[in-house]
């Protein structure tokens, strides 16, 4: 007698731009800095000031309209947000309401091999607020706060998607995609520990088969994309348990708790946000010249989806190691770099998705902190083609590499690393295997094809890991098969 | 140099105008601190009765002044107002000097920049004698709604100055300024102009860069000049118009040399009366001036005719639609955040709310709820949008009077000034008196007021209204019924103070 | 339209304004006929009327993408009605 529930997901997303300068001033955007050190009269809201519009921030607008597949307005303007709140200099932000900068636009994901299209409603840019900084461990035990205005002002744009997401690893897919999107036609250092990629959720379920959406709630803060399932997962389970029961949803706002895993409502006794939007009197309208988007358009660089095509079709790679390299720019164009120089892409694509993704992980390092240049990376996939040394060999010489960013060649003659696959020298090592291990031999020889695996660890030991195991089974055999 | 006594230079030197005086300087008949002595006495001598003045900034205008006077014994070239003594009216932000806006909210605030305004004036070598007092944000039309004192009318001081910008009207019609900066929303800069005696100009919007204005309504403020005479009135102009990077609705148009229109000659030129604006509720004996005024136009050559402006009656809702729904926006932010007055609370939104309702006075609160009341969920459409489209027909009568009329002629009020507490506790009454000069901001075309005559002893002032960015017709017929009558230049008697 | 004590009420709120019941009373009878005044509007026809959010017909201004000097932040502070750790201190936020 259970009713089946469809979930669905909208995502609102902030990106914050990465233009020199701020939105409507020419302080810097930079992150960090002391408190209130990137501030002018401006950012800072005081009397008698005035915006002027960053160019630069409409082209990021429009580039990442262009990437989302959007349609560009002709006709723009902007718009007044009016609300109170500390972070807000002149309490109202300066936004885009009606006439947004772009719209009507998807993006594709990949959930469990099979493609989706996902809308996305609208682009529109808007500025920053400051942060506040809490005299206690939140912002309700707190006496008081400390307000920073260096963020005030740093242009955003605002990314709503329609509500067409219909479970968490989609959303998360969604992001994934977005983040990667926003990276590649460099308008955004999307990152959601820093900031500059902020989402929000709006999830309902509704019966199976409903046209109809249900009420839905509000999800904040979620800074990283594992929290965003897991905040996702939960209210959808909160959200169904609540239906099953009979009970209605409140259409509330809530909060991600990280640490104890549960959304919790946001609702206060103060009364909805009425933001009274009007048009900014201080700010005159955009008119967008159809031969600038154009420019923009052709400037854009491959996108994630084109990239990945073309890893598939040009270089052989799998779609879902395609999916993975390019799923950020920084490790596609260091993909290209090394293939560039050492022709086995699949082999650079295994060993990028594997070693190297797994020591960035555990010393949380960027790619671009990274020691090692792609000249030496496929240097040491060549050692290790040609036979100078084995598999185990080159794993230990790629975390070197990492820890020193010394080429290979050098690490190798330094440890002594060498692979052994004269035959001459291992024939000693293999005679004294056999003589010590006759139990093994006999195995083998009575037909238990695994015992030889034994023998070459035994051989392995013995050469301190350096003989070429694929030698030493050939000789092995040879010796044993006699 | 002559030998005069002191009370001599003192009132005959802040009779002079700023073109009389530039002369006088050059040819170093008199020093540039001589001159600003003069101004600073008569501000001392007049303040208790007047007070004109919220910052009196009588050490900084004696050294600019010294140093103007060294410059020009060294020989140097030197700007078109060096020397001159001016005013701003408190709603300009100077750098480093209390802007206060006429409101309790600001009563310390000091901004760390200079409006446009204020460093135009500064690189034309005027001297800054003081900020004046105003009508708290703006907001009034005679200078009770300061959060400090009121001004007086220096033709009589039973009568309000008008407002907003009262100060900075009386200071010159005080000889206490030689030329002062006002601010225009709906009339601030002409209708104290008119009250007072003075040329009161309100430049097109976007003539003037608003960068350093503290906003009331974005898209009708404008700052303006208060001169003793048409000249002046042009000069000053010159300093302060031009485009600003920093305004984005500043206009990208180039600034004419405002002292080429003054000539005597207004032949031929077809100046059009709206109806609308001489009917019920004006002053018969206003009316009469208006009409002297006409007569002597015409006997000068040109033509005076009677056009219609269909729309005027609903200018003035609009307006007080759209101004208070801007201004609703522009006056969040005080709120004891960063600067002004704080009000403790035990929590934000007690200290918004007891801050803003002890730093604001009523008027102010009055505009900002029915702003807010005027922008809100469902009120928007039947409101805002509504008045922003009678906005549109406003501006399309004007656009149709000026196919055939070079410019408009109208009374800048409907009566002369009025007394104190007249009209301060029926805002309706308050707002009417606004109804000639309101529908020129929502146009955003330039108008100035200009004496014409006196009644039972307070100025009449009448009001020449232009195309978009032609302020040069209305100076050039300014210029010459100036030339040609004796009712254009009156003087305060501020008996018992003098 | 009327406005009543309650959209008074609102409205202060929304506008971070305390009213006691006598301002209260004082305001929305002054606004009442403010607002009654306002009906006048009602009587002229703006169907086909296009709104005037700009008197001036400026678009496309902006500013190019370079860093300028910003405030000192001693300047920033300097009217602060209270300041700690270089930032902006307020009461707390509930």
């Amino acid at each position: 007698m259970g009713v089946q529930y469809e979930t669905v997901i909208g995502l609102e997303v902030h990106a914050e731009l990465k233009t020199n300068t701020k939105i409507f001033c020419s302080c810097p955007t930079e992150f960090g800095g002391e408190a209130n050190t990137h501030v002018c009269p401006v950012c800072l809201g005081l009397p008698g000031v005035l915006p002027v519009l960053n160019k630069r921030v409409l082209e990021f607008a429009v580039r990442a309209g262009l990437a989302l597949n959007c349609e560009i307005a002709s006709f723009s303007k902007f718009d007044r947000k009016n609300y109170f709140y500390p972070d807000l200099p002149k309490a109202y932000q300066i936004s885009q309401y009606d006439l947004p900068i772009c719209k009507k636009g998807y993006l594709d994901i990949m959930v469990d091999g099979t493609s989706k299209t996902i809308g996305v409603t609208r682009v529109h840019m808007e500025e920053d607020a400051g942060k506040l900084l809490h005299g206690g461990s939140t912002i309700t035990a707190s006496h008081y706060s400390l307000v920073d205005y260096n963020r005030t002002g740093v242009p955003l744009i605002e990314i709503v998607s329609e509500p067409d997401m219909r479970s968490a690893d989609e959303a998360r897919a969604y992001m994934e995609k977005l983040k990667a999107i926003l990276e590649y036609i460099d308008v955004s250092d999307v990152k959601m520990e820093q900031g500059s990629l902020r989402c929000d959720a709006n999830i309902s379920l509704r019966p199976a088969g409903s046209e109809k959406l249900g009420t839905k709630t509000e999800i904040k803060n979620m800074n990283s994309f594992r929290s965003l399932q897991r905040a996702i997962e939960y209210e959808v389970k909160r959200q169904k348990e609540i239906l099953e029961e009979g009970g209605t949803i409140i259409q509330e706002t809530r909060s991600w708790d990280e640490e104890k895993g549960i959304t919790v409502s946001m609702r206060s006794k103060e009364e909805a946000h009425d933001y009274r939007y009007f048009p900014d009197p201080d700010l005159v309208p955009v008119i967008i010249d159809p031969q600038w988007v154009s420019e923009i358009r052709d400037s854009l660089p491959e996108l994630p989806d084109a990239r990945r095509e073309r890893l598939v079709n040009e270089m052989g790679l799998s779609g879902y190691d395609a999916g993975i390299i390019t799923g950020s720019r920084a490790l596609a164009d260091y993909f290209d770099q090394v293939a560039a120089q050492y022709n086995e892409p699949k082999t650079v694509a295994n060993w990028l998705m594997g070693e190297f993704l797994r020591l960035l992980n555990a010393g949380s390092m960027e790619i671009k902190d990274s020691k090692i240049a792609p000249a030496n990376f496929a240097a040491l996939l060549k050692l290790q083609a040609d036979g100078t040394i084995s598999g185990k060999m080159a794993k230990a010489v790629f975390e070197e590499m990492f820890e020193t960013g010394k080429d290979p060649e050098a690490i190798v003659r330094e440890k002594g690393m060498v692979q052994i696959s004269d035959e001459d020298s291992l024939a000693f090592i293999i005679e004294k295997v056999i003589a010590s291990n006759q139990g093994s031999v006999q195995d083998y020889r009575a037909g238990k094809e695994k015992a030889i695996g034994f023998l070459v660890g035994q051989v392995m030991k013995e050469t301190k890991g350096q003989a070429n195991p694929g030698v030493v089974n050939k000789l092995l055999k040879q010796k044993l098969d006699t | 140099m002559h030998e005069r006594r002191e009370g001599e230079i003192n009132l005959s030197l802040t009779g002079l105008t700023a073109h009389e005086l530039c002369e006088l300087l050059r040819n170093r008949e008199i020093s540039s601190v001589e001159l600003t002595r003069a101004h600073l006495e008569r501000i001392n001598t007049l303040e208790d009765k007047i007070r004109a003045f919220v910052t009196v900034t009588a050490d900084l205008a004696l050294s600019q002044a010294k140093e103007t006077d060294a410059k020009r014994l060294r020989g140097e070239e030197l700007p078109p107002l060096a020397g001159i003594p001016v005013a701003l009216k408190d709603n300009m932000c100077t750098k480093g000097i209390k802007t206060t806006c006429g409101s309790k909210i600001l009563y310390n605030f000091i901004p760390p920049y200079d409006a446009a305004v204020a460093e135009k004036l500064n690189e034309a070598g005027a001297i800054l004698v003081g900020k004046c007092n105003m009508d708290e944000y703006a907001m009034g039309s005679s200078t009770e709604n300061s959060g400090f004192y009121p001004t007086r009318n220096p033709y009589d001081f039973n009568a309000v100055p008008g407002g907003s910008s009262g100060g900075s009207a009386a200071a010159v019609a005080a000889g206490e300024s030689v030329i002062a900066l006002g601010s225009d929303t709906g009339g601030s800069i002409r209708q104290p102009a008119a009250f007072c005696g003075v040329i009161g100009l309100k430049p097109t919007y976007g003539a003037v860069s608003r960068y350093g204005l503290v906003a009331y309504a974005s898209s009708l403020d404008q700052i303006g000049p208060f001169s003793k005479d048409v000249t002046d009135c042009a000069l000053a102009l010159n300093v302060i118009a031009g485009h600003d990077p920093k305004d984005s609705t500043s206009a990208p148009v180039d600034v004419p040399d405002y002292t080429k229109f003054l000539v005597n000659d207004i032949k031929g030129m077809k100046i059009g009366m709206p109806r609308e604006y001489t009917g019920q509720g004006i002053d018969p004996e206003v009316n009469v001036c208006l009409r002297q005024a006409a007569a002597r136009l015409e006997e000068l050559g040109a033509v005076c005719e009677e056009v219609s402006l269909p729309h005027t009656e609903y200018a003035l809702p609009a307006y007080y639609i759209i101004a208070p729904a801007e201004a609703s926006s522009n006056l969040a932010r005080y709120d004891g955040v960063q600067y002004g007055l704080r009000v403790e609370g035990d929590d934000i939104i007690s200290m918004y709310s007891k801050t803003r309702s002890q730093g604001f006075g009523e008027e102010v609160k009055r505009r900002i709820m029915l702003g807010t009341y005027a922008l809100s969920s469902g009120y928007y459409d039947a409101y805002y949008l509504k008045a922003l489209k009678v906005r549109t027909l406003v501006k399309q009568d004007f656009d149709k009077a000026f196919e055939k009329y070079d410019c408009l002629l109208t009374p800048t009020t409907p009566s002369v000034a009025f007394n104190f507490g007249d009209k301060i506790n029926d805002p309706l009454a308050m707002y009417l008196s606004d109804v000639c000069t309101i529908p020129v901001n929502l146009a955003g075309i330039p108008a100035m007021s200009m004496p014409f005559g006196m009644v039972k002893g307070r100025p009449v002032g009448i009001q020449l209204i232009g195309r978009a960015f032609d302020e040069g017709t209305l100076l050039r017929v300014g210029y010459a019924l100036e030339q040609n009558s004796d009712l254009t230049r009156p003087r305060p008697e501020l008996k018992g103070v003098m | 339209m009327r406005i009543t004590a309650n959209d008074v009420e609102h409205v202060a709120k929304l506008s971070r304004l305390y009213l006691s019941e006598e301002e209260k009373e004082n305001y929305t009878q002054t606004l009442n006929s403010i607002l009654e005044y306002m009906e006048i509007l009602n009587r002229v026809d703006t169907c086909e009327v296009e709104p005037t959010a700009h008197v001036l017909p400026l678009k496309n201004v902006f500013r190019e993408d370079k860093l300028h000097k910003c405030l000192d932040r001693e300047l920033a502070l300097a009217n602060a009605p209270e300041e700690e750790d270089g930032c902006f201190k307020v009461p707390r936020i509930i």
